[in-house]
């Protein structure tokens, strides 16, 4: 007999063709979600229908037809607002936006930074592929400085923004990373996510095929690469990596460094131990910073802090104020404060 | 002492008026409250700078409340006021132009100094001179200094002290008019008493010194009476702006529908305060969210429209623009949407504090592609209630996009309100759909009385669909880019709009429905143009009225009204908006138009005067 919060991950595709360009890391991420949401709705005891995807503009944008589930594809950076309404006018729903570096960073960059600072309960995915992939090719806030692209023929002359290093500024509760091939890993920061009570962002560093190919490749290329040159940190693990886990960070003064375990009297005991649950968002900001060559790129989830939920304190707000109420309907409002009588 | 004579008027209009500091907005507002109390018909009229305190002592900086009271129902704040209180040479500088002949000016003497008078910008030191009032009725009391005198013995210091000094002036008017000063004592307990017992004796004292020294001195020559209106209807009665009764008529259709209220929005004169309102009503169960910026007030409406809340979202002229893309999502998702626009003058962040009807292009036509939607306008303060009430009804029954027109002065200004009961309002009756019909659900299917779609609630099994702002496919909601389909959903999306024309009431008219002159008009000029219509009626002329709530669809009954009158004149504070889309939708007609864009409401004097103008031109 089918349980209750029993799902494949065939519950949760739709019948639409699915349209992103043959080798896109889009395709990847879609299946991380499918594999993720059958883990979230038994973990959590989430219905099928309670599922709802949000999303903008870009490519990253299309998702919520490729579900399904309930979805509201809207308008050119507004997700994570409507999201924000979405959540707000019914909290039992899990609400989960989909955008890009694009949608989220430059024309929705308001939206985005205040729905973190809020920490209202969605689960933002934003696909980082550093290029506006749907427009053909323009730069992104992600691009790195001095990109050539269509709009920048002689390099960029912007600093990009790290989305990480944004959701931290923005107070924000939670923030995880993976890369679209990591399709097991983005599946456990979704899952993370979504047991996150507030604002989660996954940044899933993402190859749009055509326009910016390889943009991540010098750390992402391939497995092997990746050991040497990422690190996936779990809660309460050392901070070690490398394909034979030799690799280790330390923190010397102000900042990490990247050392070798058994070399210069370097032992395990010196390697930092990741604790996701601090409030202090410092080694937080420093492993969301770190950048190959100098560091290892840091994957899996970086910050996952509890506070107040914008969607609990409306909530309870209303509940206080309600149970100590004067006026109970409409008809006590129009009477309420001073009136008089005409005979 | 010998009593004033005691004269009986009418109708009285008393416009007070100083620095941005000065507290004339509370002034008005207690006078005119203590007035509705009193049984007085009323209507009030704040005219105040968008700085919050500009500079001092400038004609820039100075803040008026215009009251008009009266022994009948009063529907507009008066064209030109009988007393000007003017609490330094700036004020009077700036109103003298809104005196009747011979109007009762009541001065600070005190603020009457060279230095002031410089500030004000007169070029000679004899302002009364100056502005050629000399035969009018002048009291100039040392208003600051007695004051001073008066709170001797309260603990306070002299800033705090000389704040008062708008009770004193208010005292006087009390007296003037005796009017009781219960309701204002009462006030300033309330008000200041649980913070500071001082601060309110010492308003108290203020209040009550001005209205002694008024009667102790014989200032004025004569005390009025205006007795209580004769003409209202019986019931319990309130006092209500028209931001309020929007915010309140929200909440009503949120009762009436059964849907939880959620209001998006982001701050903006003049459409802040039913955002604050709003807020208030937490015992209600009414979810507000200020957001980051307009955009995302309307946004977060739209995504709480999806989710099956009652979704507002407020705004003013600047703020619609900004919001101008969103609107069009709305239209294409087919979501229950009311959008307020409470008007104000433009273009760009033009005049903040100022009424104008400016925006019903924008209203109609601002966005991009085919985009029909529901325009409506409220018409004075009160029936900001009724039309917010409706337009919710309208947005969720028939699943579109509403947006209300209201405007700077209908929204600031107060009235006597005879309050409904609940009992008197329709039930509204969202299309929800509960479970998936069988063959499969349609998110867009419609049904044959309304064309609209049915509203699928996230949460709901079986009905889970996508929507968004690429076109749709006609049944299925999804993307479609096929051409015959896209001809058809524009069709099916202005229809739907047109077809709310079935719901409405039938285009009324003021006065006999055949004439020699149509006045029309729409949203807040209802109470001056009902003035100036039913004044030349009086006068045996023949002019009706025909004063429009409905703009998008307009009402039934347009063509028959506008048939029967030799002419018809288009009245609006714009350039003409509303006559123009008269011209597209009943072409057979010629309209004459009368149009004023100065920030202010019109007057009743100028309306007649053109209608006049008007009726003996052949």
């Amino acid at each position: 007999m089918k349980e209750e919060y029993q799902y494949t991950p065939q519950d949760f595709k739709s019948d639409q063709e699915v349209k992103w360009c043959p080798g896109c890391g889009d395709h990847a991420i879609l299946n991380s979600v499918l594999k993720a949401l059958p883990v979230v709705a038994r973990d959590l005891h989430y219905k099928h229908e309670r599922f709802t995807f949000v999303s903008g503009i870009g490519c990253s944008s299309r998702f919520p037809y490729y579900m399904n589930t309930f979805g509201f594809h809207g308008i050119h950076g507004r997700a994570a607002a409507l999201a924000t309404g979405v959540k707000v006018a019914n909290p039992k729903l899990t609400v989960w936006v989909t955008t890009g570096d694009g949608d989220s960073l430059a024309i929705g960059g308001n939206h985005f930074i205040h729905a973190v600072r809020r920490n209202i309960d969605i689960n933002i995915l934003l696909f980082n592929n550093e290029i506006y992939g749907l427009t053909k090719g323009q730069y992104s806030p992600t691009s790195k400085l001095g990109k050539v692209t269509k709009t920048s023929p002689f390099g960029t002359i912007e600093h990009p923004f790290n989305p990480g290093e944004v959701v931290l500024g923005a107070r924000g509760t939670f923030f995880a990373r993976s890369i679209d091939m990591e399709l097991e890993l983005t599946k456990d920061c979704l899952v993370a996510a979504a047991k996150h009570d507030g604002t989660s962002v996954v940044e899933i560093l993402q190859n749009c095929v055509i326009f910016n190919n390889g943009t991540h490749a010098d750390f992402a290329a391939d497995k092997e690469t990746r050991l040497e040159r990422t690190i996936v940190l779990r809660d309460g693990e050392k901070m070690i990596f490398g394909k034979n886990r030799d690799k280790g960070l330390v923190q010397i003064g102000q900042k990490l460094m990247v050392v070798k375990i058994g070399e210069g009297g370097v032992t395990i005991d010196d390697i930092l131990t990741h604790n996701v649950h601090e409030p202090n968002p410092g080694v937080h900001m420093m492993l969301v910073n770190m950048k190959y060559p100098n560091y290892p790129v840091a994957l899996g989830v970086i910050r996952d802090v509890p506070d107040h939920t914008y969607d609990d304190e409306v909530r309870d707000q209303v509940e206080v104020v309600k149970s100590k109420r004067a006026i109970n309907c409409v008809d006590d409002l129009l009477h309420s404060g001073e009136t008089w009588e005409i005979k | 002492m010998d009593k004033p004579n005691i004269v009986e008027l009418d109708d009285v209009v008393i416009r007070f008026s100083g620095d941005s500091g000065d507290g004339m907005q509370l002034t008005g507002t207690l006078f005119s409250d203590t007035s509705a109390l009193l049984g007085n018909g009323i209507s009030t009229f704040p005219d105040y700078p968008a700085e919050i305190r500009a500079p001092q002592g400038t004609v820039s900086g100075v803040s008026g409340f215009q009251v008009h009271f009266g022994n009948r129902k009063i529907i507009t704040p008066g064209d030109y006021c009988d007393v000007l209180v003017a609490m330094n040479p700036a004020a009077l500088k700036a109103n003298a132009k809104w005196l009747k002949k011979g109007a009762t000016i009541i001065l600070d003497a005190d603020l009457f100094t060279e230095k002031q008078i410089a500030r004000a910008g007169f070029t000679t030191d004899d302002p009364i001179a100056e502005l050629n009032l000399e035969h009018y009725n002048i009291l100039a009391p040392s208003i600051t200094s007695m004051t001073r005198e008066a709170l001797q013995g309260v603990n306070l210091d002299l800033k705090s002290v000389t704040k008062c000094k708008n009770m004193f002036a208010l005292g006087m008017c009390f007296f003037m008019y005796d009017r009781p000063l219960e309701h204002t004592e009462h006030y300033i307990d309330k008000k200041f008493g649980k913070k500071s017992a001082e601060v309110a004796t010492a308003n108290k004292l203020a209040l009550n010194a001005g209205y002694n020294y008024a009667h102790n001195t014989h200032a004025f020559a004569n005390t009025y009476e205006v007795q209580p209106a004769r003409d209202l209807p019986r019931g319990t009665y309130r006092s209500i702006n028209g931001n309020q009764a929007t915010a309140w008529g929200f909440i009503a259709a949120s009762e009436k529908s059964g849907r939880p209220l959620f209001c998006g929005s982001y701050p903006i004169t003049p459409a802040t305060v039913i955002l604050e309102e709003l807020a208030k009503r937490k015992d209600l169960g009414v979810k507000t969210l200020q957001a980051e910026d307009e955009i995302a007030g309307i946004c977060t409406a739209i995504g709480a429209a999806y989710a099956g809340n009652f979704a507002v979202t407020t705004t003013s002229g600047p703020g619609l623009s900004l919001k101008s893309e969103a609107i069009g999502l709305a239209v294409m998702t087919e979501l229950p949407l009311v959008i307020v626009d409470v008007q104000r003058g433009g273009p760009s962040t033009g005049l903040p504090t100022k009424p104008e009807q400016a925006d019903l292009y924008q209203a109609l036509w601002g966005r991009n592609g085919e985009c029909p939607l529901v325009v409506m306008a409220a018409s004075c303060p009160s029936d900001c209630f009724h039309y917010a009430f409706w337009a919710g009804k309208i947005a969720m029954e028939h699943m579109t996009p509403v947006l209300l027109l209201s405007d700077g002065f209908i929204a600031n200004g107060s009235e006597p309100w005879r309050i409904p009961s609940m009992s008197e309002y329709p039930k509204i009756n969202p299309p929800i759909i509960t479970k998936a019909p069988e063959g499969g659900f349609m998110p867009y299917a419609r049904d044959e009385k309304r064309l609209a779609r049915s509203w699928a609630l996230p949460g709901t099994k079986g009905v889970e669909h996508r929507v968004g702002g690429l076109e749709k496919d006609f049944l299925k909601g999804s993307v479609s880019h096929d051409p015959n389909n896209h001809q058809r959903m524009v069709n099916i999306r202005a229809a739907k709009v047109a077809r709310v024309q079935e719901f409405l009431p039938r285009q009324s008219i003021m006065g006999p429905t055949k004439g020699d002159l149509l006045v029309v008009g729409w949203g807040g000029t209802k109470g001056h143009l009902t003035c100036a219509v039913e004044e030349l009626q009086a006068e045996g002329k023949k002019v009706s009225l025909c004063h429009f709530n409905f703009i998008n669809p307009l009402p039934k009954g347009v063509r028959e009204i506008f048939a029967r009158f030799k002419k018809i004149v288009v009245c609006e504070l714009n350039s003409g908006q509303f006559a123009g889309y008269l011209r597209t939708q009943l072409q057979e007609f010629h309209y004459e138009q009368y149009n004023k864009v100065q920030g202010l409401p019109f007057t009743v004097v100028e309306l007649k005067e053109k209608f006049n103008e008007l009726l003996k031109e052949e």
